[in-house]
């Protein structure tokens, strides 16, 4: 039984107008099952970041429609919009992704004490534990590795038993050792939690920890994977770059083995 | 480098046009104290030179004592000494002069016009020309006033009055026969331009001997015009050979010279009292500069840094902040000199309706104006940019690497050295001053508050936190996650809370002190009136001006009177030094007030005085000694009777009514004490006197409550003056928190962001900001009521003994002030919050 956690249809997003026009989606139609880990992927301009923050109801979107669960989010008022980031959205981003003022404990706590939430204790406990931050709890942001940041952001995200979770470059800024610790997380939590996870990433050993990969070039859905492998994923986007290559420049392969953090 | 700089201050337009207002306020504080002050004594040079002759011969002495209205000069010069001087070799023209500051003109509502401040001049008409060669008096309109029957006023006394060209005019006098109406036949001014809020009255030279010197054919002064080619010195010299014993001729420079000196006095009180708020308002603009460029620095830290790896030296890196600095305050020190010009004109405005009129005088804008102005604006903001500016340069090179930078700060060891000493220091310094006397003592004072207050606001970060932490505690009580994230963001940067709301403590600080002194004063005036006024009414002059002794005569007279004691004040020189009199009937007196001597008796006859403690203090004077009293018809000794304690009523001295005879000095009075028969008659006698002096507007009867309540009122009028002066430093110290708030705003852009994409909704923003606000706010307004209670209670110690002798801690209007400084919090909040709230979430994200 898969229900639809998101779903997307014919977005389209220009940028400029005339000349200076640029379509960052042009007509993208995706679906996100309910519990299932999906990775967006796609070389430096293809869209998919904008198309994460689309989804995430952060940017607008000039056609299409998105559902969150249930709900239509074109037209919903920017208070709207606040309830259902904070309710039913969870978000980790590549960097700056804590309260500096707050602890870790309070970080992960803050979208349900802004709604004004009590935490459900056992939740609590499961989450701290599968990030294994027990001893972290009280200390803050400036005193915590990179690695440990980012799993205090990952639970942060949980709290709150969103329908769905959109991670941006979650790894973007780690080292490899801590960047596959946030990434056994979010799969675990995929896997024991049922939680839905998107996560935007031009890392072909990032995407291999998701049940599914939907490839961007161009602004258009260029292709998906099932079951990924770091080595299926990367001979995807080499098919990808070559095809594109034929058509134009598209710098795919230089950014991913760069490591190029996209903006 | 310097293109880094231009591009810096483009880029940074608003925060710089925030932190550029301080300077621009502080500095139009300078420019418009010293363009007003400028204005008012050109208009006085004006007054003085267009009104005085080549030589005035008067009585000997007078210098010493003009201007005291206390004392009536009723020394005249003979028409014979007049007619003698006309035969003076050299004069082309001799004037004898009438002139009286005691009559008023009554308008067209029954009140009297001018009064308080500036004088009523009356004198009699003639067309003698000034020193400046144009006449004193010029008639614009009707004609001059010929006979018993005619006057002639000012335009603006006509105006005030309500009176036109032919209506008769009411005026009173304090003679005998105090009521005097003439018609209105001339509109005439001074020579040479305004008046400064006087009042002109301009009779004939009879009429005027029959109102001032009971028709006698004598005159106040002789005014002496020179021929062509003959100086004021042969002129004076010649004209002193003629002059009998008692009279001099001075020339008329030195007449110009004696009234500007006594003004001048006047002048630069005022030009003192407005330069000390332009000083508080610098120093309060210095911490908002300071703090400006501190945020601008940290932001730009990285950018900084890149330009040291690029291969600035330090001192570039300085320079070039500084550079930023001058430019600001070039910018800042113009503006502010054409708001001091706009500042002086208000003043001018303001002063116009307290009686004081410079109309006829335009702004005066001296080259000493521009340069102060400048100079002021440029030293305080290059000043204030320099610590920053040192901190830039010692950023390292290798910072420009790394993803966040902490800027080096020096240690808060150091700091809180610095204020222990700086807080001695002003300790220290206020003691001096206490311990002094005069102006140089006050300046110490001054001076001591000043360096506590900075000392307080270098400590600040630290005694700040408890504050803090404790509003947060109220905060996450009241607004959960919210609260605490303002608490927090408030804690994030304690030195640049501290100083934002040091700002707002300095002026805090100073309204507190002043509330608690005016306060204290109240009560003490209410406690000594209480203890002192025991008579049931007091008939005295609105204005100060004695009256004549017929009111006492009438007040004897009416129906239920018992008790009645008259008072006369008047001064003398002592050992050069200025003693007040109270001459009165001591057998009279002391059955209305009880004025116990401390040694002695008050029992004062012919030849002999009582004085207070604080006098017999000053003059080194004691039962027995004799004292020689200097007036200026003459000095005559007494014997000191008795020594009392201080008191209201009596002021510094209690001499018999002989005193003021031998003076040649003529009696009226300045007071009079009366009590009812009996209690239940208390409110009828009232009423009767009320009657009595209805037709005299000048004299008015006061209970105990209508006079403590006058006393209080006056005490209010300045308390409410300083106050509005003192709330400029405070709108500094809002801009202060704007600014701040601005910039921490935009430095938390990303957390902003991220707060918004977690769930944060635009009104918990715009509250988590306003917290933040009130937090500083109600930190600086806590800090400076604590300073200012502690500075209130010390000062009104020091002064116990001069009067203010009761405490008194105006407590509901202190959390009135806190509550004030929380809603001043909201309202600075309002633009930094509403910006915050429209961030879009997406960019503030990913911003840089």
């Amino acid at each position: 039984m898969t229900t639809i956690a998101a779903r997307a249809t014919a977005l389209t997003k220009v940028y400029g107008k005339g000349d200076a026009e640029v379509r960052a989606l042009d007509g993208v139609s995706l679906e996100i099952g309910s519990g299932e880990f999906t990775a967006v992927m796609g070389p430096s301009g293809s869209g998919k970041s904008t198309l994460m923050h689309c989804l995430a109801a952060l940017d607008t979107v000039s056609s299409g429609e998105i559902h969150i669960g249930d709900t239509n989010i074109a037209g919903l008022s920017d208070k709207k919009l606040t309830e259902l980031r904070r309710d039913d959205i969870g978000f980790v981003f590549q960097s700056f992704n804590l309260v500096p003022t707050l602890s870790a404990q309070e970080n992960i706590l803050l979208p349900l004490s802004i709604a004004g939430r009590q935490p459900e204790a056992e939740w609590f406990d499961t989450v701290i534990e599968a990030v294994g931050l027990r001893d972290r709890l009280g200390h803050r942001p400036s005193e915590m590795s990179g690695g440990q940041q980012q799993r205090v952001a990952c639970a942060r995200a949980l709290m709150s038993r969103p329908s769905i979770v959109f991670a941006d470059e979650p790894t973007g800024n780690l080292d490899s050792t801590s960047g596959a610790e946030v990434l056994g997380f979010l799969q675990r939590s995929v896997r024991d939690f049922g939680q839905t996870i998107v996560m935007v990433t031009h890392d072909p050993v990032a995407a291999s920890y998701t049940d599914r990969v939907v490839f961007l070039a161009d602004g258009r859905l260029v292709d998906e994977l099932h079951a990924p492998t770091a080595d299926s994923v990367l001979e995807r986007m080499s098919q990808i770059q070559l095809r594109h290559n034929r058509q134009g420049p598209v710098e795919f392969q230089d950014a991913a083995l760069a490591g190029e953090p996209e903006s | 480098m310097l293109k880094v700089t231009w591009r810096n201050l483009f880029a940074r337009k608003i925060r710089l046009v925030l932190s550029g207002f301080a300077i621009v306020i502080g500095v139009a504080f300078v420019a418009g104290s010293l363009v007003f002050t400028d204005t008012m004594s050109k208009s006085f040079d004006d007054i003085i030179k267009g009104g005085t002759s080549d030589v005035t011969v008067r009585p000997a002495g007078q210098d010493n004592w003009s201007g005291d209205s206390a004392l009536i000069d009723t020394r005249a010069i003979p028409a014979r000494t007049l007619q003698s001087l006309e035969s003076v070799p050299g004069a082309a023209r001799v004037d004898g002069t009438v002139s009286s500051q005691s009559l008023f003109v009554i308008g067209t509502n029954g009140k009297v016009v001018g009064g308080t401040g500036a004088p009523t001049l009356s004198f009699n008409y003639n067309d003698a020309p000034s020193i400046t060669g144009k006449p004193s008096v010029l008639i614009s309109q009707g004609h001059a006033p010929h006979g018993a029957h005619q006057v002639a006023l000012d335009p603006t006394t006509v105006d005030k009055a309500g009176y036109a060209l032919g209506d008769t005019v009411q005026m009173i006098s304090s003679g005998d026969r105090p009521h005097v109406t003439a018609k209105l036949v001339g509109i005439g001014q001074f020579g040479g331009g305004g008046l400064a809020g006087a009042s002109l009255v301009l009779f004939d030279t009879h009429t005027a001997q029959q109102l001032f010197f009971g028709g006698r054919d004598v005159y106040s002064s002789v005014a002496l015009t020179a021929q062509d080619g003959v100086s004021q010195q042969q002129l004076a010299h010649e004209a002193s050979e003629k002059l009998p014993s008692g009279l001099e001729a001075v020339t008329g420079d030195v007449v110009a010279k004696e009234t500007q000196d006594q003004i001048a006095t006047v002048l630069n009180f005022l030009n003192i009292f407005l330069l000390v708020f332009a000083a508080i308002a610098l120093v309060v603009g210095t911490f908002l500069i300071i703090n400006t460029f501190s945020i601008l620095v940290a932001q730009r830290s990285r950018e900084l840094a890149l330009l040291r790896a690029l291969g600035a030296a330090r001192r570039q890196v300085t320079r070039s902040v500084l550079l930023e600095a001058l430019v600001v305050g070039f910018i800042g020190s113009t503006l502010g000199l054409l708001g001091g010009f706009g500042l002086a004109a208000a003043l001018k405005a303001v002063f116009a309706t307290f009686g004081l009129d410079l109309s006829a005088t335009a702004l005066v804008f001296s080259a000493r104006t521009v340069v102060v102005s400048y100079l002021v604006g440029l030293l305080v903001t290059m000043f204030a940019a320099y610590l920053p500016a040192r901190r830039a340069a010692s950023i390292a090179p290798v910072a420009a690497m790394r993803d966040d930078i902490a800027l080096p700060e020096s240690s808060i060891r150091r700091r809180l050295v610095v204020a222990g000493v700086l807080g001695v220091i002003g300790i220290g310094l206020m003691a001096g001053g206490l311990a002094g006397s005069g102006g140089s003592g006050a300046a110490l004072v001054g001076v001591g508050v000043f360096a506590i207050l900075i000392s307080v606001a270098l400590m600040s970060p630290v005694l700040g936190r408890p504050v803090l932490r404790a509003l947060g505690v109220v905060y996450r009580r009241a607004y959960g996650t919210v609260g605490s994230l303002a608490t927090e963001n408030s804690l994030r940067n304690p030195r640049r809370t501290a100083a934002t709301a040091s700002a707002l403590m300095i002026g805090m600080a100073l309204v507190t002190t002043m509330s608690v002194l005016g306060a204290s004063v109240n009560k003490s005036i209410d406690v000594s009136v209480k203890k002192e006024f025991t008579a049931d009414y007091l008939v005295s002059n609105a204005i100060g001006q004695p009256f004549s002794t017929k009111i006492a005569e009438q007040v004897r007279d009416t129906d239920g009177v018992a008790k009645v004691a008259q008072l006369q004040w008047l001064s003398a020189k002592v050992d050069g030094q200025s003693l007040n009199l109270t001459a009165s009937d001591p057998g009279e007196l002391r059955s209305i007030f009880d004025v116990p001597a401390r040694s002695g008796t008050m029992d004062v006859r012919d030849g002999q005085i009582a004085l207070s403690g604080d006098a017999a203090k000053k003059l080194h004077a004691g039962v027995g000694d004799t004292i020689s009293m200097a007036f200026p018809t003459g000095t005559q000794k007494a014997q000191v009777v008795g020594v009392f304690t201080s008191s209201n009523v009596l002021g510094s001295s209690l001499v018999p009514f002989s005193t003021v005879e031998r003076a040649r000095l003529p009696r009226f009075d300045s007071s009079v004490a009366v009590n009812a028969d009996s209690p239940a008659d208390v409110a009828a006698v009232g009423n009767r006197l009320d009657a009595l002096t209805q037709d005299v507007p000048t004299v008015t009867v006061q209970s105990q409550q209508e006079f403590s309540d006058a006393q209080r009122a006056g005490v209010d009028q300045l308390l409410y003056l300083i106050y509005a002066l003192l709330g400029l430093a405070i709108i500094i110290a809002v801009l202060g928190i704007i600014n701040t708030l601005a910039l921490s705003v935009i430095e938390r852009t990303r957390e902003v962001g991220l707060l918004r994409a977690v769930g944060l909704s635009r009104r918990q923003l715009r509250r988590m900001v306003r917290l933040e606000s009130i937090a500083i706010a109600v930190l600086g307004a806590v800090l400076g009521v604590v300073m200012g209670l502690v500075f209130g209670v010390v000062l009104q110690r020091a002064v116990a003994d001069q009067g203010i002798t009761e405490l008194a801690v105006p407590g509901l209007q202190l959390v009135v002030f806190i509550v004030l400084a929380a809603v001043v919090g909201v309202l600075a909040a309002v633009l930094p919050a509403r910006r915050a709230a429209k961030l879009n979430v997406l960019r503030a994200i990913t911003t840089e």
